[in-house]
């Protein structure tokens, strides 16, 4: 019974074949630009310069700023943020754990404000200034959270640490680490399958007790 | 005198700073120009041949560079003569589990790589499948690992004896990094980044799946974003990758998403464990039966060691086990945290808390009543066991002597109370490893070892073996590992990297210091290491050593034990469980680290409290597919479900294990954990649950 199901399932499957997004592209986006180009173009769209032109209209201009620098950037709608510091700028100190927003890994900050940047499409944050764990040090001068991670030792393998980080500085900044609880329940997206959790609220419990600026 | 004297605590991690600024790299995080990426389509059937693959639509996107798969795969030299595994990728159109990597889709954008992976449209001819242990356990094969000592099922007889099953279900490592390869070829050579718990065995696998010599082959697996047991073989997903990358001639990286981490990368075997145990009225114990099956793939067969800590642990003059394995047509499971002994343990120690009920003893009373003084398996002393240690710390830290033995009988603030116990035990093994150790007229002494570290902080402790020997500033101390160029070591697994490898670096800098002392004419314990090297004119000196078990190792029987104290609090209406509580006693010999050490514990009792509580993969057995592959749906510990564990370490060398005294403590920190939970929730509710993971559903009264 189990496998008639899973036969039928798939031979639906096969029916869906050939509904692209690029036979989309030709028949709206390509068929406007050749609306609208001269006639030369369209030859070159059929000896495979498609690509380019999929490339030009598949990507908008995005103007964001990353820990202090301004990025004029040209991205596919479809790029999420997290995807967009770790492939295209290079800023790997985000980590992608999930992409489902479920595991906290891929924390920045947007405006201030903690986010999960795998839920985030790039171009949802143009013109806004983002912050990521490489922007938050100061040149050599660790932020006292990452000096507190340090103390506590608040992690082991590493992977989670970036987003725990960003997560707990903002944890802070909202006024959600006035106790252990607290801490705990506000800091319960960021996952660490370490299991530094113990640390990790001492290590914030710390910079709140100390009454730095973060 | 050393110069900079570590604080009680130990070192902090070397590489800490390295973490907490996002600067160092992962396997996905090598973005080399020209870099083109891959996705992996599945199979979403459990079981049968692929008929066809129509890949024109995927082939015609935008960007797409490749699709491949066995239909036009290039000739893999592993892959000649039917060496191939069954269900190594693209070797045919078999289909084993649902979730199998069966096509690669490469482009050059991850966006485009995607998208052109969601064009491919698969037809099967499908086959019966079967997924469900619980309804092939008549199926069960044995392994051929059965134990029996005195008179089988003696306990059968016993004036006070209990029957209990337990179960338990698929956990999936779930490490924070998904598994990637990132994979670079210049004509026949090929580089290699990735995750690897045994750098030199990934590269012996590499070189055999291409035919190309170990020269040719480089892997690197220089930081790790957990592994927890996952992170040894070559997985079908890398050889994707690896193929992939080959067929374009161009860097290559794969990274698999989460769902892929259910079926891809392996997980820990359910199990259905029968407990037959039973003592004379005075809590002597007479015989303990412990039957397992668990279940394994078609295509490949992993076994561990369920039954092992049932043949030692206690003063019981008989003693049988069985295991078997049922077949199904799921991916191949693997390595987990504490293999084999976490899921083994928790049934034997929730066995012991009925046992010790059914007699109206003190569980930890009753534990030490048949407290083993001798290895009854191997008839061999214990080169250390402090167990009793472990017992009667932690007993006085937690205040054992507090807890009320009737269940149900303790109410604070609404919520139902109760204490549980629970004991545990890992092999403390050791396997042959090299270090090369070169100190140089800079002052600078480093050390080299193929060893990787998945998060407990290898390079760390490896500077405090070295930092006793060697007595310079310990920031003078560089460790290089996870790279396959680097002097063979043994793999990260099995408790046995700071045993085997650190027995290593202990022996190459002992021997470093002896020939500067030769050089420098005495017996200073602390030369003055640059200038013997600048009086002599030398550019360095360097050591490097294989080093060995002790020939007596085989004389003992070893290994490191635990014991968790916990409260729970039971919510009576709602069935919500809280531990508020940890008490986790170590007996791992020498403890080299305090403070990496204590973080290591304090993660087993982590996936202890997560194992007890929520973990737990469901498989939808019409399709033989995950349907909580995410880490929203499989549930493990947050925040919010962790208290402050305590945890205490004894602290004493064992005279065999290795030079430093220490035994592993990596797999240990979990074994037992979760039946101290269900035991805790016993001594709370008075009800004892028996099949993991400890939902509300299963406390609520109606």
């Amino acid at each position: 019974m189990a496998s008639k199901n899973s036969s039928n399932e798939s031979e639906k499957d096969v029916k869906i074949l050939d509904g692209t997004r690029r036979d989309f592209l030709k028949q709206s986006t390509l068929l406007t630009a050749i609306a609208l180009t001269p006639a030369p173009l369209v030859r070159a769209a059929e000896n495979g310069w498609d690509e380019k032109i999929a490339a030009v209209y598949e990507k908008v201009p995005l103007n964001i700023e990353v820990n202090g620098v301004k990025h004029q950037l040209s991205v596919e709608p479809r790029a999420t943020l997290l995807d967009l510091l770790r492939e295209q700028l290079d800023l790997t100190g985000t980590k992608k754990g999930c992409d489902h927003g479920q595991c906290g890994a891929c924390t920045v900050h947007v405006d201030g404000h903690r986010i999960n940047s795998c839920l985030t499409l790039g171009v949802m944050v143009s013109g806004k200034k983002i912050t990521t764990i490489e922007g938050l040090a100061k040149g050599d001068q660790l932020h006292p959270m990452q000096e507190a991670f340090l103390k506590h030792d608040g992690f082991q393998c590493g992977y989670c640490t970036p987003g725990q980080i960003m997560s707990a500085v903002a944890c802070i900044r909202e006024g959600h680490a006035n106790s252990e609880t607290e801490i705990r329940e506000y800091m319960s997206g960021n996952i660490c399958r370490c299991g530094a959790y113990p640390n990790i609220v001492n290590a914030i419990q710390e910079v709140k007790d100390g009454g730095q600026t973060v | 005198m050393k110069v900079i004297a570590p604080d009680k605590d130990g070192i902090k991690r070397v590489d800490g700073r390295l973490k907490v600024t996002g600067a160092i790299r992962y396997a996905a995080e090598y973005n080399f120009p020209g870099l083109v990426y891959g996705v992996l389509v599945n199979s979403t059937v459990a079981k049968g041949t692929m008929t066809a693959i129509n890949g024109k639509a995927a082939e015609k996107a935008p960007g797409v560079l490749a699709v491949i798969s066995h239909l036009n795969v290039p000739e893999v030299s592993g892959y000649k003569d039917g060496k191939a595994q069954p269900g190594s990728p693209f070797y045919n159109n078999q289909v084993f589990f649902n979730g199998q990597p069966v096509v690669l889709v490469i482009a050059n954008t991850l966006e485009r790589a995607k998208y052109g992976a969601s064009l491919i449209k698969i037809t099967y001819k499908v086959e019966p499948h079967q997924t469900n242990l619980d309804s092939n356990l008549q199926n069960a094969v044995k392994t051929g690992d059965d134990y029996m000592r005195g008179i089988a099922n003696a306990y059968q007889s016993a004036p006070v004896k209990i029957e209990v099953e337990y179960r338990t279900p698929i956990h999936v490592h779930n490490a924070m990094e998904p598994f990637a390869v990132t994979s670079v070829w210049d004509g026949d050579k090929v580089t290699l980044y990735t995750k690897s718990q045994y750098i030199k065995g990934m590269q012996q696998d590499v070189m055999k799946l291409f035919n190309l010599p170990e020269a040719n082959v480089q892997v690197y697996s220089k930081v790790i974003g957990g592994a927890f047991g996952s992170g040894s073989p070559l997985w079908p997903y890398a050889k994707a990758a690896l193929i992939g990358s080959k067929v374009i001639s161009k860097p290559l990286k794969v990274v698999i998403d989460r769902e892929q981490m259910f079926t891809m990368v392996g997980y820990r075997s359910p199990a259905v464990q029968k407990i037959g145990m039973g003592a004379s009225a005075d809590g002597k114990l007479i015989g303990i039966t412990h039957d397992a099956i668990g279940e394994t793939a078609t295509y490949q067969r992993f076994t561990e060691g369920i039954t092992n800590t049932t043949c030692f642990l206690y003063d019981c003059p008989n003693v049988n086990t069985t295991y078997k394995l049922a077949n199904l047509d799921l991916s191949v499971p693997t390595y987990t945290r504490g293999p084999g002994e976490t899921t083994g343990v928790f049934a034997l120690e929730s066995a012991v808390d009925e046992l010790a009920y059914a007699l109206n003893m003190d569980p930890l009373g009753f534990r030490l009543k048949n407290y083993a003084e001798t290895d009854l398996e191997q008839n061999l002393p214990f080169s250390s066991k402090y167990l009793r240690e472990c017992y009667k710390q932690g007993a006085a830290q937690f205040g054992w002597n507090k807890r009320n033995q009737k269940p149900r009988s303790v109410v604070q603030n609404g919520w139902l109370v109760g204490y549980g116990l629970s004991t545990g035990a890992y092999w403390a093994g050791r396997a042959p490893s090299t270090a090369k150790a070169r100190l140089s007229p800079d002052g600078i002494l480093l050390i080299q070892s193929a060893t990787s570290d998945m998060g407990p902080g290898t390079a760390t402790v490896m500077t405090k073996i070295a930092s006793e020997i060697i007595n310079i500033p310990v920031e003078n101390i560089k460790i290089e590992l996870g790279s396959s160029a680097l002097p063979p070591a043994a793999g990260e697994y099995g408790s046995m990297t700071t045993s085997s490898v650190g027995s290593s670096v202990y022996d190459v800098c002992t021997e470093l210091k002896r020939k500067f002392n030769e050089l420098g004419g005495n017996n200073d314990d602390n030369p003055n290491y640059v200038k013997i090297l600048q009086d002599h004119k030398l550019p360095y000196l360097e050591v490097t050593r294989q080093s060995h078990p002790d020939a007596n190792s085989g004389k003992y029987s070893s290994h490191a034990y635990n014991v968790n104290f916990v409260e729970a609090h039971v919510h009576p209406a709602t069935g919500m469980v809280k531990i508020v509580r940890v008490v986790s006693v170590i007996d791992g010999g020498k403890i080299l680290n305090p403070i990496t050490a204590r973080s290591q514990i304090i993660g087993g009792v982590v996936w202890g409290i997560s194992m007890a509580l929520m973990e737990g993969g469901v498989i939808d057995h019409r399709y033989g597919k995950y349907v909580n592959s995410n880490l929203g749906e499989y549930h493990v510990a947050t925040n919010a479900d962790v208290p402050q564990i305590e945890v205490i370490f004894i602290d004493k060398k064992d005279p065999v294990t290795n030079p430093m005294g220490s035994k592993g403590i990596g797999e240990v920190g979990i074994v037992g954990v979760a039946a101290a939970m269900a035991n805790a929730v016993f001594n709370a509710t008075g009800i004892r649950v028996r099949d993991l993971p400890i939902t509300p559903d299963k406390l609520v009264q109606v």
